[in-house]
């Protein structure tokens, strides 16, 4: 039983959910957009998350949205990851959204969702990242379009009440080739040791992390370092390693040490694999 | 549907075929309302977090844990429980492979492997693993729920 009370709302509109988010700020009431809304309920449940009233977005037709678009891909906020992977229209995204929780939950996990997550991985961002996709953020002032490395540093940096609609995504992005690899501790279902996602654009080869560091990531220093041809690619790795933005996680997945070991057999493989080595 | 904050509301959900009427918070979920409210109790509680699948039921054909899912979310979707099942093949055929021990994780791994064989008819070892892997048999049964799913999908 999740024990704290809130009010629910499902606009129809965009608009409408912005206008509903002013007001009920304005109340105290402390509002929360909610899409697949797993995580509200898990952390809900054990009193770790408070609010007293949810807007549910999901009757907003953008943030449903599955279609192509002047030479785009827009893909709602509120597609859930089992429809965007059973849907094959984005196959590195569908990839990484697949090895999210278990099949029965991506029923219910958003892009939006996982996007905005609490905990610290967020694979979902990788390839929007790798893509310069570009995110339809709505807001007091209309709808924004707005690429996703000038809003995502770390965590979603949206200003209070404005929420993402949609991801759009140029189509020549889709079918390049690309990598995606998640190494876990054993089970097949669990966080990351380490989540990679690669793509070949123009014979470079972009790279982005979850799982590595307490944050997801794409390194552009690093991918300067990793795309070096005459150098050798252990070396390339040995350096582009020492290039991570933060301290590699230590955790009860695995201490830092072993973290660093499989990260270097994931690049060594993953470069491999798209040409770069 | 009137919601204030603290009150109770009434939630018209369409479950098996009927439509169903509870009083409840708009914080409940699905799967206490299913079972508190309107004595659907085959759903059942586990780890009410997400993980075990033991309270899985169809929300408009897909599986879904109803202990992620909120009551009032599921207005005007069509939800199927174990009760809305009658003799379908996969219930014979969890009993024809003795693919239940304690019963506990049955209904959630027969909804989940139910929504599979209507999704995918003919679906590999990978999709079947993929999808079987969300749900949890404490009592580790699960070369016999799986050899259910593939029987199942030989016949179709």
């Amino acid at each position: 039983m999740i024990p704290i009370d809130f009010e629910y709302y499902r606009p129809a509109a965009a608009d409408e959910a912005v206008r509903l988010f002013q007001q009920l700020s304005s109340q105290g009431k402390e509002p929360v957009y909610y899409s697949g809304g797993t995580e509200i309920i898990t952390l809900a449940r054990i009193n770790l998350f408070q609010t007293r009233a949810v807007i549910d977005i999901k009757g907003i037709p953008e943030c449903s949205a599955l279609a192509f678009q002047d030479q785009k891909l827009v893909l709602g906020s509120a597609l859930t990851l089992s429809r965007i992977y059973d849907s094959n229209v984005f196959p590195l995204l569908g990839e990484v959204a697949a090895g999210i929780a278990d099949r029965t939950s991506r029923n219910k996990i958003t892009l939006g969702g996982n996007l905005f997550s609490r905990l610290i991985y967020r694979e979902a961002v990788l390839p929007l990242l790798l893509t310069d996709s570009v995110l339809l953020i709505a807001g007091r002032s209309g709808v924004k379009q707005i690429q996703i490395d000038r809003i995502f540093d770390r965590t979603m940096q949206v200003e209070k009440g404005d929420f993402v609609a949609a991801a759009m995504t140029d189509l020549n992005y889709l079918s390049m080739r690309y990598a995606a690899v998640k190494k876990r501790k054993i089970a097949e279902i669990d966080y990351p040791l380490v989540s990679l996602a690669a793509i070949r654009v123009d014979g470079m080869i972009r790279l982005a992390f979850s799982g590595v560091c307490a944050f997801p990531f794409r390194s552009r220093l690093m991918e300067e370092i990793l795309n070096r041809g005459r150098q050798p690619l252990k070396s390339r790795i040995e350096e582009a390693v020492g290039q991570l933005p933060a301290p590699i996680l230590s955790d009860i997945r695995g201490s830092a040490e072993y973290r660093e070991y499989v990260l270097k057999n994931v690049l060594s493989e993953s470069i491999r694999e798209l040409g770069g080595a | 549907m009137e919601d204030r904050e603290g009150c109770q509301v009434i939630v018209n959900l369409r479950v098996n075929d009927e439509i169903r009427s509870a009083v409840a918070r708009p914080a409940d979920t699905l799967l206490d309302v299913l079972r508190e409210k309107l004595g659907l109790t085959g759903a059942k509680p586990g780890c009410k977090n997400g993980d075990c699948g033991a309270c899985t039921v169809l929300v408009d054909g897909w599986p879904q844990k109803s202990c992620l899912v909120l009551a009032v979310e599921a207005v005007g979707q069509w939800i199927t429980t174990i009760e809305g099942l009658k003799d379908t093949p996969i219930q014979r055929a969890f009993i024809e492979q003795w693919a239940f021990q304690c019963g506990y994780c049955t209904p959630g791994f027969i909804m989940n492997s139910h929504g599979l064989i209507q999704h995918h008819p003919n679906a590999n070892d990978e999709t079947i693993k993929d999808w079987l892997s969300s749900n949890i048999c404490r009592c580790t049964g699960y070369r016999e729920i799986k050899d259910a799913v593939t029987s199942v999908l030989k016949e179709k």
